[in-house]
């Protein structure tokens, strides 16, 4: 508990750091500015008094208007005049604040996402989806509330009730007192019913995700319902959440609803309490006890009422912006682990380098040339070398695991050379996603060796080795953006004509331009107007934009028909040729022509040969082969 | 709309319509103290004794109690009559769900149809407490306390007249002024999440492609776009505040300058009234207030209450006749000249003059490409779909004269997008028959050859299948469900695609096992692989929704184009026919 409490101190201290750093001068400005609108805001009591009085005294001694009004007006004047200040700080403080509030959103958002683009793919393979969304939505949700909300509605709270209670002790201790116990009644209310509130709005919550979860299932297979003439069942049970989800719901809002209006009528009663006890006070010749001095008059009585409402307000105010601040402060320390996460680190000093060759001599260039090299400078003596980029990937001895507990590849020895097409062949978790996650350095290995073109994969810069692989995933990922803009994510600083001859290369011209609008057609994310052949084209076309000189292929063509499957591996074995390229492959038909297919098994090379030698082999791939095995 | 919607209140029409009464008894209540207060006020004054006092204590006592007491059981009902109606309103959607035809499913996404159950559902429900109590509570104190104000104030309430007007256009302006960039900023924000998620869910192609800094600088700037809008619409927001301060702050001088003046000069106020002013004014504006968040709630529902109105008001495309046939006698299958159109208005067909007459227990294999159809042919038989023109007919009646329970329940159909629900594995497998016990339940496993793997859960049929069956293999998965169309003992079974990732191997013994077990019924197989339906008695190759051929495989290796070239792709090497297999990842 203690731990906890220390925990959100932490993090609110964080975040005011956070918001003094994007706005030094404003956020400032904008509390003063809060500061002083509440003090002015809960001063009319004041004034109220001194008219009253006026008006007493003029009762007494039967005053005419005419000169009593000049006194009258004297309080109104200035009262008029703090009003206009308040309101031109008012008015002020609300613009800055919505300035502020959508401002600090943006800069939050914007630092999340830089820097969640910076984190290893570690973290996104060990994060749900779900989960990362949440940050944006629910977190940043969660502390915008906080930020516009609750912090100026409790900042102007604790103000009105610390200038209140100072002018109520101004005038009247004993009448203070009254509206304090009041107030200390609404405060165990709120308390005691606010807390079975909260609980059964979470019991709530969870009957909502329940029924959610029905619902989604219930309506997913709504088709085999209907096949099984299933939808008495299906409304039976889904009768029996709603049931339970209503029971929760009315629970928790019986609570939530009936808060307001016996806190409205306590807060009545208080007021009945002020006026009565006044009343007795005044009757009784009760001698009064104040920080002025003032005797018990009806002058002091009357401010008193309007005071216990304006109390009583900012007592009510109080609650559920801390309810707001509890969730915000929650979701604030959830954007700040991920802002703690380590971002991917990077210790290479190898580049990929334009390059021309004079006299069988590499130079760097700085204009585009088709030529590329590793730009590689030695520490030792200062000297730089140029290596032709190739392609030639180089496995010595690869030992790797995600957790140190679980070794998930030993020893894995392999080469690939330009040109040659290395297949691997598994079951599901035998490894294969790991090699090529080794290659691009998405995961760094444990022991061992990996070199491309000679050169350790860890000298090189992770921006110049990815630039130099291209990988085609099973799951095609296409960004909002038209047909075009998706084919140059493969080279930004590509023309309109490479990427409609990358398209033709892939197979994929042909049906962009039957597309509405060609390849100016919009594609939502997800490509849903795409079937997924045609998504996986697109694909191979974002790859022949980039041109790669190594290519990975992971499971490219397993979520596809086998006619299309064809067109696709025609634009495929276009791409392929010249390259090396890895292969990791549903089917075993897509694999048959490989220079080399290795055949993995919880991490070990169990066999590895061309297709005709590991089916004369007659082992795992064999039997894989002929059917006789399945790989679940 | 609203009578659609009124439908749903049925049980819950007693705490609807009590909601108000008792809002009403509060309301009323709270206008009555301030005015008692005026009165004690003056009393105090003109020296009161502890009596009287004490009187208009009680009397006080009495009205906070029952206006307590009419807020209290109002917010009872309230809470009871909204999620009671939201609860019916649920059953009422789901229900007319459940009597959608698959061409209504097609009608709305999956997604869509759960958000209406859910998100627009619970909307409806905040905004029904709210025109239950809140839209009768805020105008209600507006008028009793304007009322009060006038009754006590007389001459003194008229600055009401130019400050409500004043305050209520503003609030108004200001709503209608926000409403257009607010709506035109949510999307924004959908949009920026939607980018998020493409980022996360393709970081692989992000940083393979060394995108980050690109990405980044979009994002940016969509980020900074939505900062644009929301500063904007919220720079106009932050008028309510200063506005409402302001009327505040007038009637407050006003109260202070006039009513000082009334008193000493004229005596048409007194001290008690002066002050109780000040309450019914703070009272008639923050009703006001109210009154501006209710109805910015209601415009934001009023889309909520169409997209469920829409599923309300859809009615199923399908249903069966009155006095239709409940009995089928045998597994014959006709189609007479079938064309058929999943759209009216579609100009091309899916399926054109079928001609097709398969007989009872029978074996049926269909294969093609995509798009020829296969699919749409075999929906048509338990009627998922109705025929645009000609007939359909299962032993020999035209299904639109069969009743559909008695028809679906003869024709079992694995689907090709086929899913499981949580449960165990028994349980699914009941879904063919809620009545039969393990024997049966195994058996149609055995056939399935489901019980090799479900034997080997530590829990056998007891294993739990999580929702979408995502704990289960494909193969699995493919193989439970057979086992559960197999447990109808229908009189038509139609396989769509449903080994697909089982290995050429077990999709032999689950045919061999079919044709041995059930032979009397008609099978109707559609595969990728010719190997499925090498040995199914007629093969029937779909070309763009026509049948390109029917017959044997040895006829039409000889005879058909697009099944050699199927059968040829697929058997390249000649010595192996199992060169599709595939390896379920």
């Amino acid at each position: 508990m203690k731990n906890r409490t220390a925990g959100m101190l932490d993090t609110v201290k964080r975040l005011i750091r956070y918001m003094f750093r994007f706005y030094p001068v404003m956020l400032p400005v904008i509390i003063i500015f809060i500061l002083a609108n509440a003090v002015i805001s809960s001063l009319p009591s004041i004034f109220q008094q001194n008219v009253v009085a006026v008006l007493e005294e003029a009762w007494g001694t039967g005053a005419s208007w005419e000169t009593v009004q000049p006194a009258v007006m004297h309080f109104v004047y200035i009262l008029a005049g703090l009003y206009a200040v308040s309101l031109i700080l008012g008015f002020a403080y609300n613009q800055l604040m919505a300035i502020f509030t959508q401002g600090f959103l943006d800069k939050i958002r914007r630092e999340m996402f830089e820097h969640m683009e910076s984190l290893p793919i570690r973290y996104f393979d060990t994060h749900k989806r779900g989960d990362i969304m949440s940050h944006y939505t629910n977190d940043v949700d969660a502390m915008r509330q906080m930020i516009s909300q609750a912090f100026p509605q409790l900042l102007i709270s604790a103000i009105t009730i610390v200038s209140i209670l100072c002018i109520m002790c101004y005038y009247s201790i004993p009448m203070a007192i009254v509206i304090l116990l009041g107030a200390a009644v609404t405060i165990t209310i709120t308390k005691k019913i606010g807390g079975k509130s909260a609980k059964y709005f979470m019991a709530q919550q969870k009957a909502v995700a329940r029924t959610e979860g029905v619902v989604e299932e219930m309506i997913n297979g709504q088709k085999v319902v209907k096949v099984f003439n299933h939808e008495m069942q299906i409304q039976q049970e889904f009768d029996q959440v709603n049931e339970e989800l209503f029971e929760a719901a009315y629970e928790a809002n019986r609570y939530s609803n009936t808060l307001m209006p016996i806190l409205n009528n306590v807060n009545y009663i208080v007021y009945v309490m002020v006026a009565v006890m006044g009343g007795v006070f005044l009757g009784l010749n009760f001698p009064n006890l104040s920080v002025s001095g003032l005797p018990f008059s009806i002058a002091v009585i009357v401010p008193f009422l309007g005071m216990s409402r304006q109390f009583a307000g900012s007592i009510q105010q109080i609650s559920p912006q801390i309810n707001s601040t509890v969730m915000g402060i929650a979701g604030a320390s959830r954007i700040f682990a991920l802002l703690d996460e380590q971002p991917e680190t990077d210790e290479g000093y190898v580049e990929l380098v334009n390059a021309t060759e004079k006299n069988g001599v590499l130079e760097e260039a700085h204009e585009k040339t088709g030529l590329w090299a590793w730009k590689h400078p030695h520490q030792a003596d200062g000297t730089i070398t140029y290596t032709p980029l190739k392609g030639n990937i180089q496995f010595y001895d690869v030992d790797f695991s995600y957790n140190p507990d679980k070794v998930i590849l030993h020893n894995i020895t392999l080469y690939g050379k330009p040109g040659q097409k290395i297949a691997f062949v598994g079951a599901t978790g035998a490894g294969k996603t790991t090699i090529t996650n080794l290659i691009n350095r998405f995961y760094d290995i444990a022991d061992g060796k990996i070199r491309y073109d000679g050169i350790n994969i860890n000298k090189i810069k992770k921006s110049s080795l990815r630039k130099s692989l291209g990988i085609i995933l099973q799951d095609t990922v296409l960004f909002t953006g038209t047909v075009m803009d998706n084919i140059r994510y493969g080279r930004l600083d590509a023309t309109d004509e490479e990427c409609i001859a990358a398209a033709k290369l892939a197979g994929a011209d042909g049906f962009i331009r039957h597309l509405p609008q060609g390849y100016n057609t919009m594609l939502a994310g997800d490509g849903s107007s795409l079937s997924q052949g045609q998504c996986q084209l697109l694909a191979i076309a974002r790859c022949a934009v980039a041109d790669p000189p190594v290519m990975i292929m992971d499971e490219a063509t397993s979520s596809i028909d086998t006619r299309t499957e064809q067109i696709v591996q025609a634009g495929m074995d276009r791409l392929m040729n010249g390259r090396t390229v890895f292969v990791i492959a549903h089917r075993l038909s897509t694999v048959k022509n490989s220079n080399v297919i290795i055949v993995l098994d919880h991490g070990h090379i169990i066999e590895r040969g061309t297709h005709d030698e590991l089916i004369a082999a007659k082992g795992q791939y064999y039997q894989l082969y002929t059917g006789a095995f399945e790989l679940e | 709309m609203i009578r659609q919607l009124y439908q749903s209140i049925r049980e819950y029409k007693r705490d609807t319509f009590l909601t108000p009464v008792f809002v009403i008894l509060e309301v009323f209540m709270e206008a009555l103290i301030p005015y008692t207060i005026a009165l004690l006020v003056n009393d105090i004054r003109a020296g009161a004794g502890i009596g009287v006092i004490l009187s208009y204590a009680w009397k006080l006592l009495a009205m906070s109690l029952v206006s307590l007491a009419g807020g209290y059981i109002a917010g009872m009902t309230c809470s009871k009559a909204s999620c009671g109606f939201a609860k019916n309103l649920r059953h009422d959607v789901f229900a007319n769900i459940q009597g959608f035809s698959f061409t209504n499913i097609d009608r709305f996404s999956n997604a869509s149809l759960v958000t209406r159950l859910t998100t627009d559902i619970q909307n409806i429900q905040m905004a029904f407490m709210q025109v239950i109590r809140g839209a009768i509570r805020a105008p209600l104190n507006l008028i009793f306390s304007f009322f009060m104000a006038y009754y006590m104030g007389g001459s003194m309430a008229v600055i009401f007249l130019f400050v409500i007007p004043f305050l209520a256009i503003a609030l108004f302006a200001i709503i209608k002024i926000t409403l257009p960039v607010f709506r035109k900023g949510f999307p924004m924000i959908d949009r920026l999440n939607a980018s998020v998620e493409e980022n996360v869910k393709g970081i692989r192609v992000v940083k393979s492609y060394v995108r980050e800094d690109y990405e980044k600088e979009k994002f940016g700037k969509a980020s900074n776009d939505i900062r644009r809008i929301f500063t904007k619409a919220e720079r106009i927001l932050a008028f309510n505040n200063p506005v409402m301060q302001m009327s505040m702050y007038v009637v407050m001088l006003f109260v202070l300058s006039v009513g000082s003046k009334h008193i000493i000069a004229d005596g048409t106020l007194d001290i008690g009234q002066f002050s109780t002013l000040l309450t019914y004014s703070f009272q008639i504006l923050s009703s006001l207030m109210m009154l501006s968040m209710i109805f910015v709630m209601m415009t934001f529902s009023e889309e909520s209450v169409q997209r469920v109105c829409e599923v309300l008001r859809e009615k199923s495309t399908l249903t069966s006749k009155e006095n239709a046939i409940t009995e089928i006698k045998d597994g014959s299958i006709d189609f007479d000249h079938v064309t058929f159109k999943y759209k009216k208005d579609a100009d091309k067909a899916v399926l054109s003059d079928i001609d097709l007459h398969i007989r009872s227990g029978e074996t049926i294999g269909i294969i093609g490409g995509t798009g020829s159809a296969k699919s749409s042919l075999v929906q048509l038989i338990p009627r998922l779909y109705d025929v645009s023109e000609g007939t359909v007919r299962v032993g020999k009646q035209d299904v639109r004269n069969i009743d559909l329970v008695t028809l679906r329940d003869s024709v079992g159909m694995v689907l090709q997008k086929n899913v499981l629900f949580s449960g165990t594995v028994a349980d699914n497998i009941r879904w063919g028959d809620p009545n039969a016990d393990m024997e049966e339940i195994k058996h149609v496993c055995h056939l399935a050859c489901a019980d090799e793997f479900i034997d080997q859960f530590p829990k056998g049929y007891d294993t739990w299948i999580e929702q979408g069956g995502t704990n289960v293999s494909g193969g699995q998965k493919q193989r439970l469900c057979i086992a559960r169309a197999l447990l109808k003992k229908p009189k038509i079974l139609i396989l769509d695609d449903s080994t697909s990732a089982v290995d050429t191997k077990t999709d032999a013994l689950i045919r061999k096992a079919m044709k041995e077990y059930i032979p009397e019924t008609t099978k109707i197989i559609i595969a990728q692989r010719t190997s499925s339906v090498e040995d199914a008695d007629r093969i029937i190759v779909m070309n763009d929704g026509k049948i390109d051929q029917i017959g044997t495989s040895e006829e039409l290796l000889r005879t058909n184009a697009i099944y050699r070239e199927v059968y040829l792709s697929q058997n390249r090497e000649g010595t192996e026919n199992i060169d599709e297999q595939e390896v379920a990842a």
